[in-house]
């Protein structure tokens, strides 16, 4: 499993769970690697167009089509990795990756509402379709979050769970092989343990 | 629904777990690296560790406990101390800190707290505000480096701290700090109803009322100290978290 560094954000403690729920994850500088990679996770924190010119910079956006729309590889996105997935957002003018058709949009809250910009903290989500990486019969799944951008799907059918904020909003996609989670797994205790340990498994 | 936060705030010193009363007599109550471990354990929300002789001594953060500290926790990890310069900061994010919690940088200079923000995103800074009552009964500015009150009011401080880029307001009364005694409610009641994003009140918690106060007065999270690490009337070292069931039916009303 890769997990590409486009020098976007905190990738060691990813790699420290992976590895913990049995896994083997390995950051990788370069974009070529991926040409070999039987798992992908595209990490990230920050800001969307700072996002896609790292994707760009490093030449990884080729090699991340070719492996995960040619090869079919699994990927799994977290956080700012989810929305680059996407086509655009509001947060910057750069295209995004494209393969989900969605948007990424900023939390728009009632003037006066109480709730606070970011979204952070521990929140539940309800997962809404079967699936492979989050389980959907225990009784609560909660997962710890921080962004104040989130993913709009215009296929109803590619939300796998949703969280609420003011709204409800996609907090999990899927698409065939692509995965995309807006929370962090890896800063999420055994409810992020076991989601990383099912993507491990796939 | 976003649930509130509750953070045990851990001190370092000399490399050693210390607990502070008003900000002063340390007492040692352990090793960082077994604490954590405990807190983990625990599935704690999130986990504060503040090095108070960084800044004081002028002196870089301690790289390698901290990358120790950061192994054990499968959540987030914010780390304040002695933080001066973005170079700093990236190490730290290296090694896998989720957030990065400045003061005595910050009092001198928002420039450091802005870049962080534009780097690594507003949600990685924490702007660390001390507030201390004067004799008149005034809450006044703090500087936990110098012990020392600014002329700055902490109303002004906030608010420049958040225009600069912080994501997150972590505010500590000095006067309740250590003494189990209660929070102070009036402060963050008057905070959190001037910050526009999450505020962490920090000093005082004695019992879970306290802590269904502080929410209730408006802080998105409550972390505290003496109350995770010290049990029974004597201050006996012993390391305790609320379990989930119990938190969730304290602040069920609350929300």
């Amino acid at each position: 499993m890769l997990i590409p560094n486009y020098g976007c954000g905190n990738l060691a403690s990813i790699v420290r769970m992976i590895n913990w729920v049995g896994g083997d994850a390995v950051i990788t500088s370069k974009a070529s690697d991926l040409a070999v990679a039987d798992k992908i996770i595209l990490a990230g924190v920050g800001a969307f167009d700072h996002g896609m010119s790292g994707l760009c910079d490093g030449g990884w956006i080729d090699a991340l089509n070719e492996a995960v729309l040619v090869r079919r590889v699994p990927i799994l996105g977290i956080c700012l990795g989810m929305q680059l997935m996407c086509k655009t957002s509001e947060e910057g003018t750069l295209p995004g990756l494209g393969w989900i058709d969605a948007e990424v949009g900023r939390f728009k809250l009632e003037q006066d509402s109480s709730l606070k910009i970011p979204h952070m903290g521990w929140n539940t989500v309800s997962v809404t379709k079967e699936n492979p990486i989050i389980c959907s019969d225990q009784e609560e799944q909660r997962f710890y979050f921080v962004h104040s951008y989130h993913v709009i799907c215009n296929q109803p059918n590619d939300t796998l769970a949703i969280a609420h904020h003011g709204y409800d909003f996609t907090a999990a996609f899927s698409h065939e092989n692509i995965f995309g989670v807006q929370f962090h797994p890896e800063k999420s205790h055994k409810f992020g343990m076991a989601l990383m340990k099912n993507f491990v498994e796939l | 629904m976003l649930k509130h936060r509750l953070i045990p705030c851990l001190l370092l010193h000399n490399g050693g777990l210390v607990k502070t009363q008003k900000f002063s007599n340390p007492k040692y109550v352990g090793d960082p690296i077994n604490a954590i471990r405990i807190f983990n354990e625990k599935e704690v929300d999130e986990l504060v560790v503040l090095d108070i002789s960084a800044s004081k001594e002028k002196r870089e953060p301690n790289y390698e406990l901290i990358e120790q500290l950061a192994g054990e926790c499968f959540m987030p990890l914010c780390y304040g101390g002695g933080i001066r310069t973005i170079e700093q900061a990236r190490t730290l994010f290296g090694l896998g800190l989720e957030k990065i919690a400045l003061q005595s940088a910050a009092l001198e200079d928002l420039s450091l707290l802005t870049k962080i923000a534009d780097q690594f995103g507003s949600q990685s800074v924490v702007a660390s505000v001390d507030v201390k009552k004067n004799w008149l009964g005034k809450h006044k500015l703090f500087r936990s480096s110098s012990g020392k009150t600014s002329t700055q009011t902490w109303q002004d401080f906030i608010r420049q701290a958040v225009v600069a880029g912080a994501g997150e307001v972590m505010l500590n009364a000095v006067d309740r700090d250590g003494l189990m005694q209660g929070m102070d409610i009036d402060l963050i009641k008057e905070a959190s109803s001037n910050v526009p994003v999450p505020l962490i009140a920090v000093g005082g918690v004695g019992c879970l009322a306290d802590i269904k106060a502080a929410v209730g007065a408006g802080a998105s999270a409550v972390a505290a100290g003496a109350f995770f690490v010290y049990q029974g009337p004597h201050r006996a070292v012993l390391i305790t978290y609320p379990n989930y069931q119990e938190l969730e039916n304290l602040l069920k009303e609350s929300a």
